[in-house]
């Protein structure tokens, strides 16, 4: 490429001992729409970061047109032209439209707000996505996720970006909302402006995209023109790489059905959803973040109230779903977000771990600090958590230690049926080894178990059998022998 | 800098504490009165009031909750006790309505937070008024005098030279040492924590926030009621207008205990300690001959420098 808009070369970023990039390129031509690729944890999310000022590279250049960039915040970055759409909507909902796009750059004069001249600007900035006809005092809040985006962007034109980053834009929209900001893209795009794309679906980025930049484990491994490319060979560039061998196969045997779901259902979020885990069994869930396999497990667990369907344990009716109710048929639940909602980060070790049972660490509602202690010394030492002893806050410990203590909770209850949501995010190899090594010892010893997971040589490595979810629907269910790595992607982004 | 954090964290309302009565002792004025037990006995009597609140504060504050109503239904439970002993109800009876009726504000607080889902601070803002406008209206507005009843020794001891603590002072403690053992060590007291720490962590793991949060504020107001009669028995007349901004020293005495406004941490022991700070330094105030505002300013500054110096020893960024 002769003079590209944006240019990185050997872009590196290290946190501790996880290298979250290691030398990235990426070139973008002004006037195209560049689509970024890549699994969960390839390291977009970092590079997006670098872009736009969050954080700082370790190592490599970046270069707009031509000159060097290094943007000290995010100020700095959109000062210098690079100006970011996240994946959440960032309004003042109170505000109103008007207020919103012009934040932070407002018309004034000594200070009062020139409402004419504002009006006119964010007028002019709605009118140039096709949206010339949204009224400019209603409050923001009142507009729907997909208009919301649309008021976004118009604020991020009004600085008349070099380039424009959307981070999985259409994650929250519904199919039409969809539709309509690819309108907006191509309005965009015929305006000659230069847009980096980021998305797992792939169909998507084939239609509104010119070429593309493929992320796997923090290096860039493919780009090229994007009508060239098949989505087979993107996937593949997006899986292509040996499972290292963590995945120890414990041989197992499975018994009878001891947990099933009919018709499963938490409207929009769930679509009606029947599976059924056998003892002994690791049951996988593969499907991109917010394809609804969160929502499966906590409806299961009765964390979030069922519209519709049953669930059944040990062939009997569950009942009515709560969490109490569930740990005392056997059932345990780990959660994806260990600091809101796995473990309480200002108490101790042992009553993190022996919370769900307090009532049997001694006699007529007292509980003995002692016995708590030594149950959980007991697990502490068994998973190898790293701390001072079980009196110690939780919330003092590393990310892969705490995640050993949330799983002690299900192991010391103890749990039969375990749904482990994302049980190794945001923790170190070494770490994630050790709780793949659990969870098949679990099964070796009979117990059931639901993964989660957004890795998928994860889930290969791990399960018996996966299902895939996409957009709240279980769209398969299969043993693993029958899965690729490239079909499970393949059915989870939506390419029948 | 550990080792002092460390330190800090043991001792620290205790540190507050004897500065506190350092500064009071030290000075010419004073010193020959300051530290006699015959004072140290008024200072007791007069923490009565604010520390059986403090104990129900405590459980709301750990539950990560707060409650502003304390001084209404001080107030409401010192009325209607009153009136009962008006109408020639016994001790034993009045006693026992008016803990029912401060747990009745209590219960009506948890649930509609806990059911509702409403905010604490909204809620008892407004039971604060429905409490303090209930109140007067039992008592027409006025205030309900008796002959006489036997609440009203509570607070005095016979000899008031003597030795002997009032009966309200042992009560305080006790409950103080029942309160901070239910909290560490049953069942009930570890499910208060995890509910403070992480409610949602708490719901996944079975336990039963929405009746616990009801508990925690109708046991609360069962503390609040008895606070009330400790009120009457100290003005010996049912006064709709008493106890107006209890809440407040109430509040300030956890806060400055060592308790965090988000739940999930504070001691009963601090709570307590919180209580006599204020009362040593209004004490002490008044012996020093410094005007109330004076005094006002000082309990004020207390609190910001106490939270200081938890966040400090906390190790807080920022």
């Amino acid at each position: 490429m002769p003079n590209p808009r944006l240019r990185l070369a050997g872009i590196s970023k290290a946190f501790g001992a996880t290298h979250a990039l290691k030398s990235v390129s990426l070139e973008v031509a002004a006037g195209e729409v560049h689509a970024l690729i890549g699994e969960n944890g390839a390291g977009k999310s970092t590079l997006l970061k670098i872009l736009s000022g969050a954080h700082v590279a370790d190592a490599g250049e970046m270069e707009l047109d031509g000159r060097p960039y290094r943007p000290v915040g995010p100020l700095d970055a959109r000062d210098r032209g690079v100006a970011m759409i996240y994946q959440e909507v960032n309004l003042a909902p109170h505000l109103s439209v008007r207020e919103n796009i012009l934040l932070g750059s407002e018309s004034s004069s000594l200070g009062w707000i020139d409402t004419k001249a504002s009006r006119s600007r964010a007028q002019d900035a709605l009118a140039g996505l096709g949206y010339g006809h949204f009224p400019l005092e209603r409050a923001a809040g009142e507009f729907s996720i997909a208009e919301q985006q649309v008021i976004e962007i118009a604020r991020a034109l009004l600085l008349q970006p070099r380039v424009l980053i959307m981070d999985e834009p259409t994650s929250s929209l519904t199919k039409s909302d969809t539709e309509r900001l690819f309108t907006v893209i191509g309005r965009l795009r015929e305006q000659g402006a230069t847009i980096i794309y980021v998305s797992h679906f792939l169909e998507e980025c084939r239609r509104i995209c010119d070429r593309y930049t493929v992320l796997k484990d923090g290096e860039t491994v493919g780009s090229g023109a994007i009508a060239e490319t098949g989505v087979e060979k993107l996937v593949t560039l997006m899986t292509g790489r040996p499972v290292a061998d963590l995945y120890p196969r414990i041989a197992r045997t499975m018994g009878p059905a001891v947990l099933e779901t009919s018709s499963l259902e938490r409207r929009p979020r769930l679509s009606p959803a029947s599976i059924r885990v056998r003892e002994g069994e690791i049951f996988g869930l593969a499907g991109l973040i917010g394809a609804g396999r969160t929502d499966l497990l906590r409806a299961i667990f009765g964390l979030d109230a069922a519209d519709g369907g049953s669930v059944a344990v040990l062939g009997r009716p569950a009942g009515r779903a709560t969490p109490r109710r569930r740990w005392g048929q056997g059932l345990g639940f780990l959660s994806e977000n260990r600091k809101e909602e796995g473990l309480m980060l200002n108490q101790p070790i042992r009553d993190n771990i022996t919370l769900t049972k307090l009532e049997a660490f001694g006699r007529l509602g007292w509980v003995s600090a002692g016995r708590q202690s030594a149950a959980s010394a007991r697990w502490m030492d068994e998973l190898a958590v790293k701390c001072r002893d079980a009196d110690q806050n939780v919330g003092e410990l590393s990310g892969g230690n705490q995640q050993k203590v949330a799983l002690a909770r299900l192991l010391e209850h103890p749990a039969r049926i375990l749904l482990l949501d994302e049980p190794t995010r945001g923790i170190d190899v070494g770490s994630k080894a050790q709780i793949y090594e659990i969870i098949g010892r679990l099964a070796a010893a009979g117990k059931s178990v639901i993964v989660v997971s957004s890795y998928l040589p994860e889930l290969l490595g791990l399960c018996d059998t996966i299902g895939v979810m996409r957009r709240s629907e279980l769209v398969a269910v299969r043993p693993r022998s029958e899965w690729t790595e490239h079909e499970l992607l393949r059915f989870a982004v939506g390419k029948d | 800098m550990s080792t002092l954090r460390r330190i800090l964290s043991k001792a620290g309302p205790f540190i507050g504490l004897i500065l506190v009565v350092g500064l009071f002792a030290a000075p010419a004025e004073t010193r020959a009165y300051f530290l006699t037990y015959h004072n140290f006995k008024i200072i007791f009597t007069q923490t009565v009031i604010v520390s059986i609140g403090a104990l129900g504060m405590t459980l709301i504050i750990v539950s990560g909750a707060i409650d502003l109503s304390v001084g209404s239904t001080v107030a409401l439970t010192g009325v209607i006790a009153a009136l009962m002993i008006q109408r020639g109800w016994g001790a034993a009876a009045t006693t026992m309505a008016a803990i029912g009726f401060g747990g009745l504000v209590g219960l009506l607080n948890g649930t509609a937070v806990a059911w509702l889902r409403m905010p604490s601070f909204i809620i008892t803002l407004g039971m604060l008024g429905i409490g303090r406008g209930t109140a007067k209206w039992l008592a027409s507005n006025q205030t309900v005098n008796y002959d006489s009843s036997p609440i009203d020794s509570w607070m005095t001891t016979p000899n008031p030279s003597g030795y002997a603590l009032p009966a309200g002072v042992w009560v305080a403690i006790t409950l103080a040492i029942l309160t901070a053992l239910v909290l560490k060590r049953t069942v009930f007291g570890r499910h208060v924590f995890a509910l403070g720490s992480n409610e949602a962590a708490a719901r996944l793991c079975g336990v039963p926030t929405v009746r616990l949060q009801i508990m925690v504020f109708a046991l609360a107001g069962c503390f609040f009621g008895l606070s009330g009669l400790f009120q009457l028995s100290r003005l010996r007349l049912g006064d709709p207008t008493v106890a107006i901004g209890l809440e407040l020293d109430v509040i300030a005495a956890v806060i400055i205990g060592g308790a965090s406004l988000n739940g999930g941490s504070g001691t009963v022991l601090g709570s307590i300690i919180g209580a006599l700070i204020m009362s040593v330094l209004r004490n002490g105030s008044q012996q020093m001959g410094w005007p109330n505002y004076f005094q006002e300013i000082i309990i004020g500054l207390v609190i910001i420098v106490a939270v200081f110096l938890d966040r400090f020893r906390r190790g807080a960024r920022t």
